[in-house]
C-alpha cells in the first residue's frame, strides 16, 4: 500500500450561517481507523467531504498523503448501464489490477444487471466494489453501512479491517455501531458551535 | 486507452443518437419542425421562404441547441462522477473541454446532415445552403460551449431548464447576427466572424463551466 496520511487542524464548517462544528482535528497514521459518530444533521457528510477536499472548511486546514477514496450515497455508477459496463468505467480510469471484487461483495449475479434495477443495499455494495477497485490508501466512508443487511455489514467491517491492517487509513462516519477493534471516535456533537 | 478517451467515450455513448441521454435526436427533430411548419405559416410564396429561409435555418438550430442543456452536467453532479474525477485528480476543466467536445460531435454534424432537407423544406438554392452549412460549422462549436457552460451555471438550481434557455438566448445573439448575417452579405467575412466568436467561446467554457460545478460542489 503506498504512503498515507491523513491530519486536519482546527476544522469549523459553517453551512449558510450557522457553524455546524468547530476546532476539530484529528491525525491518522497508517492503519489508523476513525469512526465519526452523532445524530443526522451535525456535520458528519461536511466533515467527509472537507477531510476528502472536496469542500472548503471555513476555518482550518487539512493535510493528505495518499489518494483518496470517497464512498458516500452517490455511487457515481451510470444507472442505464449493465453493472458490469459500469464498473467497468471506474477501472478502465483507475487502471487496477482486475480484481474479483464484484464477486467477493456477492454482486457476480447482478453483472449483467443495469444499475438501476439494483436495490439500496446492492448499490452500496456496488459502490464498495468501485472503491476497492481505486485502491487509493485513505478510505472516506459516509454512512458505508446504510441499507446493508446482517451479512453485508459484517462484510464491510471486514474489508475495512482488512484494509487498515494492510497499512491503509479509514474514516467512517456512521451513526450505526462499527464494530472494530480499535477504532477511534470522534463524537462530533461535542464540537458542535 | 487514458481517462481523457474514456470520459470522451462516455460522454458520446451518453449524448449520441441512442445514448441513454439522447439529446441529439430530439433537437434534431424540433429543428425540421420549424422548417416544416414555416411554410406553413408563411403560405406557399417560394421567393419569399427562399430569401428568408437561411435565417429560420440559423433561428431553429439556435433554438434546437437549447434542448439538449438540462441533461449536459446535472446528473453526473447529482450522481457523484465529478466528486469521484475530482477525486481522481482528473479537473472539472479537463471534464467541461472534453463534454463540449463530445457535445458538439453530438449536434453539430447531425444538425449540418438535417440543415439539407430542412433546406429543401424551405425552398433555398444551392449557394445559400453553401453559406448556412459554411456558418453552422463555425457556428455550432461556439453553441455548444455556451450549452455546456450554461448547463454548468445551471446545474444546481431548481428551475435550471427553464432559466438556461434563457441564459442561451442573449449569449448566442453574435453568433446569430455573423451567422444568419453571412446569408445577406453572401460574404466569408460574416463565417469568418462567427468562427471567432466560437473560438473565444470554446476557450472560455472549460474555465467557466469548471468554476460553476466547484461552486455547486462547495455550495
Amino acid at each position: 500500500m503506498q504512503e498515507c496520511r491523513l491530519s486536519a487542524n482546527d476544522l469549523a464548517c459553517r453551512r449558510g450561517d450557522r457553524l455546524l462544528f468547530a476546532r476539530v482535528s484529528l491525525a491518522l497514521a497508517p492503519g489508523g481507523a476513525l469512526q465519526v459518530t452523532g445524530p443526522n444533521g451535525v456535520g458528519k457528510s461536511s466533515l467527509i467531504r472537507i477531510l476528502a477536499g472536496l469542500a472548503r472548511p471555513f476555518e482550518g486546514s487539512v493535510s493528505r498523503i495518499g489518494a483518496i477514496g470517497l464512498l458516500d450515497e452517490r455511487p457515481a455508477l451510470d444507472e442505464h448501464l449493465p453493472l458490469d459496463k459500469a464498473l467497468g468505467f471506474w477501472r478502465g480510469i483507475d487502471e487496477g489490477p482486475m480484481g474479483d471484487h464484484a464477486e467477493m461483495l456477492g454482486l457476480a449475479g447482478l453483472l449483467d444487471v443495469p444499475v438501476r434495477y439494483l436495490s439500496t443495499g446492492q448499490r452500496k455494495r456496488a459502490a464498495f466494489a468501485r472503491l476497492l477497485g481505486q485502491q487509493a490508501p485513505v478510505w472516506l466512508l459516509d454512512e458505508p453501512l446504510n441499507g446493508l443487511d446482517t451479512d453485508a455489514v459484517g462484510l464491510i467491517e471486514r474489508l475495512a479491517r482488512d484494509h487498515c491492517a494492510a497499512g491503509g487509513i479509514a474514516v467512517i462516519a456512521s451513526h450505526q455501531p462499527f464494530r472494530f477493534d480499535g477504532l477511534e471516535t470522534l463524537h462530533l456533537p461535542d464540537f458542535a458551535a | 486507452m487514458s481517462a481523457l478517451a474514456r470520459i470522451l467515450w462516455r460522454d458520446l455513448a451518453l449524448f449520441l443518437p441512442g445514448g441513454r441521454r439522447g439529446g441529439t435526436l430530439l433537437p434534431l427533430l424540433f429543428f425540421l419542425a420549424v422548417a416544416m411548419l414555416y411554410p406553413f405559416a408563411v403560405g406557399p410564396d417560394a421567393p419569399l421562404l427562399a430569401r428568408t429561409g437561411g435565417g429560420v435555418i440559423w433561428v431553429a438550430a439556435l433554438l434546437a441547441a437549447i434542448l439538449p442543456l438540462d441533461r449536459l452536467v446535472a446528473p453526473d453532479l447529482e450522481q457523484g462522477f465529478f466528486d469521484q474525477w475530482a477525486l481522481r485528480g482528473i479537473s472539472e476543466e479537463t471534464v467541461i473541454a472534453v463534454r463540449v467536445l463530445a457535445h458538439w460531435l453530438s449536434f453539430g454534424p447531425p444538425l449540418m446532415i438535417a440543415a439539407l432537407p430542412a433546406s429543401a423544406l424551405l425552398g433555398i438554392d444551392a449557394a445559400a445552403l453553401r453559406m448556412v452549412e459554411l456558418g453552422l460549422l463555425a457556428g455550432t462549436p461556439g453553441l455548444a460551449a455556451i450549452g455546456v457552460t450554461i448547463a454548468a451555471l445551471t446545474a444546481g438550481l431548481r428551475a435550471g431548464a427553464a432559466l438556461s434557455g434563457l441564459l442561451l438566448i442573449p449569449l448566442a445573439v453574435p453568433l446569430l447576427i455573423f451567422g444568419a448575417g453571412s446569408l445577406s452579405t453572401g460574404g466569408e467575412t460574416g463565417i469568418a466572424l462567427t468562427a471567432a466568436i466560437s473560438l473565444v467561446l470554446a476557450a472560455i467554457a472549460p474555465f467557466a463551466g469548471a468554476a460553476a460545478v466547484r461552486a455547486v460542489r462547495e455550495g
